[in-house]
């Protein structure tokens, strides 16, 4: 089964954070890649730029119209996600509780199961 | 799909070879690697310079050349000069026929279900990581992984090569069954753009429960399981409209039924059932048997079907079981009944929220005439099953019985 882990991020939170703190997180999803490299349960993982690079697209008369900032004005934005491939629901969420976002209070992570995939594999 | 002949070849050769190169080396990890390069080189020569004439001895000879070389360079990483040639080497069993003994060390039981899978896939059916990858939709970097990780739990686990002990093979065996039948599961769900690489898992299943079957043709439960894979691959044409859409059971053209599957299939489980002992797989095949005793879904023997559930409820419980058996039960005393039945499902931790749960009862309420209580639980189902297709059907079903929708019990021809 596939499932999306997604890590939602409030900026001001992660803004917060000691440099020591910063340097735990990113040590804990090194790790966290690294283990699920060797099982195996690894499909792809990303990480995106900070929201307020964020353009939006509308095609108004035909014609686009880009406005810069993210589509939703929230408190957390999309941060990066991680597209595993495992046995089950309780095994996501095992690996999920094994991001260090999940110790951070303001830092959300979430799991869905994947319904339908395609293009990823041919590349 | 038509391969050509040395594929087919090739692949019933794979668990042949390996084995006798575990029994030559004795070392699972490094023969499956070497095997699996030797099949690539034959892939690779044979279409061109011809099939040679003992492929097997071919195989043996070429995988174990790699596989010396492969020893040759680890022992020269470490520095050691250990000469493999004195090794005390096997007495080779040309004659035997380990695919029994691989497919218990490839389902060894300190493995999870996807790795059992995999490796069983490789190492006795003899496709590659990319094909196995392909058909459960990952990369091949995530199923090569998994595949090495499978065989070190196994060299770390200190498995030897031979059957389990009488005393644990019961066991092992159907740790075995199971993992041909998700294999065959696998590829009988497939509902996405692959459909066609998945459906090759199902007939991949099949064949590997045959040469289980080959090798114990006298165990009703690996008949059975062999009859239930037939007689439900044979109606894999029947089950989806061109499009993808699912068609159910009772709407499926059965013409359109493989009728030498069938044939055969319902056969094995009339042998299956006279065994011994009654098993789980017996009894799923001697339901799907009488599905395909009958020409229409109205001749179907529900009484039969309903029976045969009674039974498997009680050899083998499960909250799945109950549910296929109220929809039994509806048939036979209405759809109050098989209501009740479900109600028994209701604080089943395993079934909280489950589709299979909500669009049984859709379908039931559905007959007592509460379109309502339908429409929101074929709703409900759609949004919590996990395969487009499903979704797809259930919306559909949901549409039919929509309370506000023009076809509701509204005459066509009144003015809108």
């Amino acid at each position: 089964m596939q499932f999306l882990i997604s890590m939602h991020v409030n900026p001001a939170v992660l803004d917060a954070l000691t440099d020591a703190e910063k340097a735990a997180i990113g040590d804990g999803h090194g790790k966290f890649i690294a283990g699920l490299k060797q099982s195996g349960e690894l499909i792809t993982t990303q990480a995106l730029v900070d929201p307020s690079q964020a353009v939006v697209v509308k095609v108004r008369n035909g014609q686009p119209v880009v406005t810069d900032g993210p589509f939703l004005e929230a408190k957390e934005y999309l941060g990066g996600f991680y597209l595993v491939d495992c046995e089950n629901k309780e095994r996501a969420i095992e690996l999920a509780a094994q991001i260090p976002d999940t110790a951070v209070e303001g830092l959300g992570v979430e799991v869905r199961q994947v319904m339908f995939a395609d293009g990823q594999l041919e590349a | 799909m038509t391969a050509p002949p040395f594929e087919d070849l090739l692949r019933e050769l794979t668990p042949q070879v390996l084995g006798t190169l575990i029994r030559r080396y004795g070392q699972f990890e490094g023969c499956e690697d070497a095997v699996q390069e030797a099949v690539l080189a034959a892939a690779v020569q044979w279409p061109a310079e011809g099939v040679p004439d003992n492929p097997r001895g071919w195989l043996v000879t070429v995988a174990s050349r790699r596989l010396i070389d492969a020893m040759r360079s680890d022992h020269a990483r470490r520095e050691r000069e250990t000469a493999v040639a004195a090794e005390v080497v096997p007495e080779d069993v040309p004659d035997t026929d380990d695919t029994l003994v691989l497919l218990f060390l490839c389902c060894h039981p300190t493995l999870t279900a996807a790795s059992q899978t995999a490796l069983t896939l490789r190492a006795v059916g003899g496709l590659t990581t990319a094909e196995i990858a392909r058909a459960f939709l990952v990369p091949e970097a995530t199923m090569a992984a998994r595949i090495s990780r499978a065989k070190q739990r196994i060299k770390a686990a200190g498995s030897s090569f031979r059957l389990p002990e009488p005393a644990e093979r019961e066991d092992r065996l159907r740790v075995v069954l199971h993992v041909l039948y998700l294999i065959f599961n696998e590829g009988y769900t497939a509902s996405s753009g692959t459909e066609l690489h998945r459906a090759d898992l199902a007939r991949e299943a099949i064949r590997l429960t045959r040469m289980v079957h080959a090798q114990l043709p006298d165990d009703p439960e690996v008949t059975g399981l062999l009859a239930l894979m037939l007689l439900t691959h044979a109606r894999r044409a029947a089950r989806t409209t061109p499009s993808g859409d699912l068609i159910p059971l009772d709407e499926q053209d059965r013409t359109r039924w493989d009728a030498e599957l069938t044939g055969e299939g319902i056969t094995l489980a009339k042998t299956a059932l006279g065994g011994a002992a009654l098993g789980p797989y017996q009894l799923q095949a001697a339901i799907a048997a009488t599905h395909a005793d009958a020409a229409a879904a109205e001749d179907t023997n529900w009484q039969q079907v309903h029976a045969l559930y009674m039974i498997l409820e009680r050899i083998a419980p499960n909250p799945m079981v109950t549910l296929n058996r109220a929809i039994a039960l509806a048939e036979v005393e209405g759809p109050v009944a098989g209501m009740e039945l479900l109600a028994t499902l209701d604080d089943d931790d395993r079934m909280a929220g489950h589709h299979r749960l909500l669009s049984v009862r859709a379908h039931l309420l559905e007959e007592t005439g509460d379109r309502a209580a339908a429409y929101d639980h074929y709703r409900r189902a759609a949004k919590a099953t996990a395969s487009l297709a499903e979704r797809r059907y259930l919306e559909m079903r949901a549409g039919r019985v929509r309370p506000d929708a023009e076809s509701a019990g509204r005459p066509m021809s009144d003015p809108v």
